[in-house]
């Protein structure tokens, strides 16, 4: 692979991603690895669903007393609207528009550095209110599903950054193409998570 | 490996219609953005609206579900060809991820 | 980075291997690496042999007993019977579905080191306070409460493994649906890659519920999280459901290769087709998919309810529909063939029987009123040891036979190989099968000793002069390696005679880059076919002669495992509270696994060409020992 080959948005291939076997191989690969991590958040998922509002005897705080909608209204929206920057930053990449798709690109980890600052401030919350992660069976089951979504959203925006400085000066070729890519494929797949999340854990929490 | 990748400078005509095809697509893109921004909205009124939890819960799992859908298919580009094989594997995953958390709800023994 | 054969020293070699992204190198730092650790587990089998060979025998303490059984159990399934499969894998697979090497070669490398250094921390436990005591499955309710380190040696060591073993599962399963050669399709693919296939199809959704459970007993126990402490609201059946979503599908994550390779060698050494092709495929899969809807009953006694004992039994007998249409077709693929007795061969022969009596067990305890009476005793005991030892011990030895020429280039002696099989044929049963009656005299599993004069002293006395012989068989094959190591007499593309898959038709071992031309696949049996019809080169081409685009090599896997290496002492030591120096190390590893992740995405890495004319010279030496 020639990585100084220059690419016109009339050169550029209709699948830059899978334009190439290792692009292809990626391509697969990474599909594989979410269809792992599904398994993963589900075992989170299950455990928090059959440790909801269990406790030491005597437990005060529940699902129900504990969570806000407002706020959780507020990371949903700002979550959803960065699945679709991303989009708008792959249809840039295959316009083979590489200043748009690093435009979107920034707007996107901006969005999902302000999710992780509110879940942090959410967490932060929860523990002045007593909530810590040793209280209950429960708070260790929310905190580790919630948690580890957080955690999927940080390694997301290095991911994202990484890669945009990376590749900064020298712009958009069937190498990098496939790993702007799966970032994108990532981050839809940590949105999905999150509609999970704010389905079973808040929403669901709420009704009690 | 790497000589399997070959360029080829497209005609003005070609140029153009792959770029109208792909605006459409992005439009289309939009269109389930709204839909999910729309069904979020539905599931958090259902739930401030304080309707019974028996109503609610299948319904704001349905939206999820919905919302999955959107997201995998038009999102993650699941609807274009020769992406069989990564949706069975999907399915495959959400399978094993459903009988998990099954189990976990109904026999955890207390 | 030519392909030119040169003499190299001994550090030399260490450095090439340690770096390589050659599948067939990995293979063999598998099976090295993988058979170290069956010398390990076999040695621990022998200890817990010994203290039962006779009642009331201190030869152990209680609490050595405890960690030598759990740790036979463990290093036999994660550190020796996983890797020696997935040494074949890596040494054959790529090879059968005429690719060049895997879809992820730095992965490949990658996901050895992270298991070799999981295997080894976990090891390590012996020397640094004490092994884990809670048996292969840690059950939580029994594992919080155990002193000392060893459940976090169990814990974080298992854990890295997983990356590895979770990586390996998905190179494989992108190397076969995306690096088939011209031809291969789905249903032409040799039975090996079959299940290889489907094994690490069972890794990618097995082995998350593992981890996960794993990531709580380690908060648990670091963090003071609560998910299994009762007292707490916690709930311990949640370890037992998520380690048997994983442990079940592990136990097919075993037998499935070795179903593969019997295949292979049933077709070798009976010179004809594999009988049912279709049906052994699918039934292949419906394993695969089965094996995730039956993992409660291992917890029948677990008090489930009715309904989901029923449920889980109905599927647990479901499983021996496909298994036994294996078993038919195997019959079926032997039957009117020219057979040959080569040392694969009795050991395939071998194995049916052997399995069957292990799979009707498997049925009998799926009748959940009758596990109630067999659980925890030693049939359960003798059960697992007839599937794993009768399926999965049976067709690692004799894969071993069956490729060792095709992985070092020579032969292993033949009448060795008989003596090695019939000493472990025998020593087997007689140690396993009289278990059967143990467990149903009410000899109960995982205890120390026992009373005498119950009637289960003779018994396990055969069982223990069994175990010795099954050593004495492996101590034949050891030796059967050196002396075959040292004549080193070096052998053809097919040294079977009989080879019918596209291994056969390559140089053993073969070249780095494998196929000089990319092979154009015409049927089932691809080099059988071009030997009846026959063509001396062994395949057809599907392309000219030309330039080959390989990876480098890369020390950053070794650089990746050992970071989280470094970070699990200081994990595991964080947890005393006395030792300031363990929050560092632990930030340490960290530091330094994350940092080489970063350099190896951040730096090109664009792999380098053979050009055709090193080609040309290549195959005018017919240069075949397939060093660089």
């Amino acid at each position: 692979m020639d990585l100084n080959k220059q690419y016109t948005p009339r050169t550029w291939p209709d699948h830059p991603e899978t334009a190439t076997m290792e692009g292809k191989n990626k391509f697969v690969g990474f599909w594989l690895l979410l269809a792992a991590e599904t398994v993963t958040f589900a075992s989170l998922f299950a455990t928090y669903l059959a440790l909801k509002d269990k406790g030491p005897s005597g437990m005060e705080l529940s699902a129900s007393q504990l969570f806000e909608l407002p706020l959780v209204f507020a990371m949903t929206m700002i979550l959803l609207t960065s699945s679709l920057t991303s989009v708008y930053a792959m249809y840039h990449m295959k316009n083979h528009n590489f200043k748009a798709m690093q435009a979107w690109l920034g707007i996107t980890v901006l969005l999902g550095a302000t999710f992780l600052g509110l879940e942090i401030y959410e967490f932060n919350h929860y523990v002045h209110l007593g909530f810590g992660y040793t209280h209950s069976a429960f708070s260790a089951a929310f905190y580790t599903l919630v948690g580890t979504h957080g955690a999927h959203v940080l390694f997301g925006l290095c991911w994202f950054i990484a890669l945009m400085l990376r590749n900064a000066k020298r712009g958009l070729n069937t190498y990098n193409a496939p790993k702007f890519f799966l970032v994108s494929l990532y981050w839809h797949f940590i949105d999905v998570v999150w509609v999970f999340i704010f389905t079973v854990v808040y929403l669901m929490g709420v009704i009690g | 490996m790497a000589h399997d990748e070959q360029t080829t400078e497209r005609s003005q005509t070609e140029y153009e219609f792959l770029r109208r095809k792909r605006a459409e697509e992005m439009r289309g893109q939009l269109t389930s953005f709204a839909m999910m921004i729309f069904l979020t909205l539905i599931a958090f009124t259902a739930v401030a609206a304080d309707f019974s939890p028996y109503l609610i819960v299948p319904i704001i799992l349905l939206l999820a579900a919905v919302q999955v859908v959107l997201q995998l298919y038009h999102f993650m580009h699941l609807k274009e060809k020769g992406t069989g094989m990564i949706a069975f594997f999907m399915y495959s995953g959400m399978f094993v991820a459903f009988i998990t958390i099954l189990a976990l709800v109904t026999i955890v023994w207390w | 980075m030519s392909s030119i054969a040169q003499k190299k020293g001994f550090g030399a070699t260490i450095w090439d291997y340690m770096t390589t992204v050659d599948h067939k190198k990995i293979a063999i730092l598998y099976l090295i690496s993988g058979g170290f650790f069956f010398l390990v587990g076999g040695l621990e089998a022998m200890l817990i042999r010994i203290q039962l060979m006779k009642a009331g025998n201190d030869f152990l303490s209680a609490g050595t007993y405890n960690e030598v059984m759990t740790m036979h159990g463990t290093t036999m399934i994660f550190l020796a019977a996983m890797p020696l499969l997935l040494a074949f894998m890596n040494a054959v697979m790529p090879l059968q579905i005429g690719a060049r090497d895997v879809a992820f070669p730095f992965l490949n490398s990658l996901g050895f080191w992270l298991f070799l250094f999981g295997g080894i921390f976990l090891n390590l436990s012996w020397f640094m306070g004490g092994a884990p005591d809670a048996g292969w499955t840690n059950y939580a309710s029994l594992a919080i409460a155990s002193e000392g380190h060893g459940i976090d040696f169990y814990a974080l060591g298992l854990t890295i493994s997983g990356f590895g073993t979770l990586i390996a599962g998905i190179n494989f399963v992108v190397t076969i649906i995306n690096m088939r050669a011209p031809g291969m399709t789905y249903m032409r693919m040799p039975l090996f890659t079959w299940t290889t296939f489907v094994a690490s199809v069972l890794i990618i959704f097995a082995f998350p519920p593992l981890t996960v459970g794993i990531f709580f007993m380690v908060f648990d126990r670091m963090f003071g999280a609560n998910f299994f402490d009762v007292t707490m609201g916690g709930n311990t059946i949640i370890w037992e459901h998520l380690f048997w979503i994983f442990g079940h599908p592990e136990v097919y994550i075993l037998v499935l290769p070795a179903f593969g390779i019997f295949s292979e060698i049933f077709a070798i050494f009976s010179r004809k087709r594999l009988f049912g092709y279709t049906a052994l495929v699918f039934a292949t899969i419906l394993i695969g998919f089965y094996g995730f809807m039956v993992w409660a009953h291992h917890m029948f006694t677990v008090g489930l309810g009715p309904t989901a004992n029923a449920v889980f039994a109905l599927a647990t007998m479901a499983i021996a529909v496909p298994t036994g249409i294996k078993i038919f077709n195997w019959l079926l693929t032997i039957w009117g063939g020219s057979i040959t007795f080569t040392t694969p061969m009795i050991y395939a022969i071998a194995f049916i029987p052997s399995f069957v009596a292990g799979g009707v067990t498997g049925v009998m305890q799926a009748i959940a009123p009758l596990d109630y009476q067999l659980h925890d005793s030693y049939f359960i005991v003798a059960h697992f040891h007839y599937v794993i030892v009768g399926g999965v011990v049976l067709a690692i030895l004799a894969g071993t036979h069956l490729y060792w020429p095709k992985m070092f280039g020579t032969m292993l002696n033949e009448k060795l190989g008989k003596w090695t099989f019939w000493f472990f044929f025998i020593g087997f049963h007689l140690t396993f099968f009289i278990q059967h009656f143990l467990g149903l005299m009410g000899m109960p599993r995982r205890v120390y000793t026992f009373v005498g004069d119950q009637g289960w002293d003779l018994y396990n006395a055969i069982s223990s002069v069994g175990a010795l012989f099954m050593a004495i068989g492996v101590i034949i094959m050891l030796v059967n390696v050196i002396m075959t190591t040292v004549k080193n007499e070096r052998v053809g593309n097919d040294p079977w005679g009989d080879g019918r898959t596209l291994e056969w038709a390559i140089p053993s071992p073969p070249p780095f880059y494998n196929f000089a031309q990319t092979p154009l696949v015409r049927g089932l049996d691809s080099y059988w076919i071009e030997k009846m019809e026959g063509n001396k080169k062994g395949m057809t081409f599907a392309e000219p002669l030309g330039d080959i685009h390989m990876p480098n090599n890369s020390f950053i896997p070794v650089v990746i495992s050992l970071g989280l290496f470094i970070a699990s002492f200081g994990a595991l030591y964080h947890l005393d509270g006395d030792k300031p120096w363990a929050l560092p190390v632990l930030i340490i590893g960290l530091a330094i696994t994350f940092i080489s992740m970063l350099v190896r995405s951040l730096k090109d890495d664009l792999g380098f060409h053979i050009t055709k004319a090193e080609l040309l010279e290549d195959q005018k030496r017919g240069e075949t020992d397939g060093s660089k």
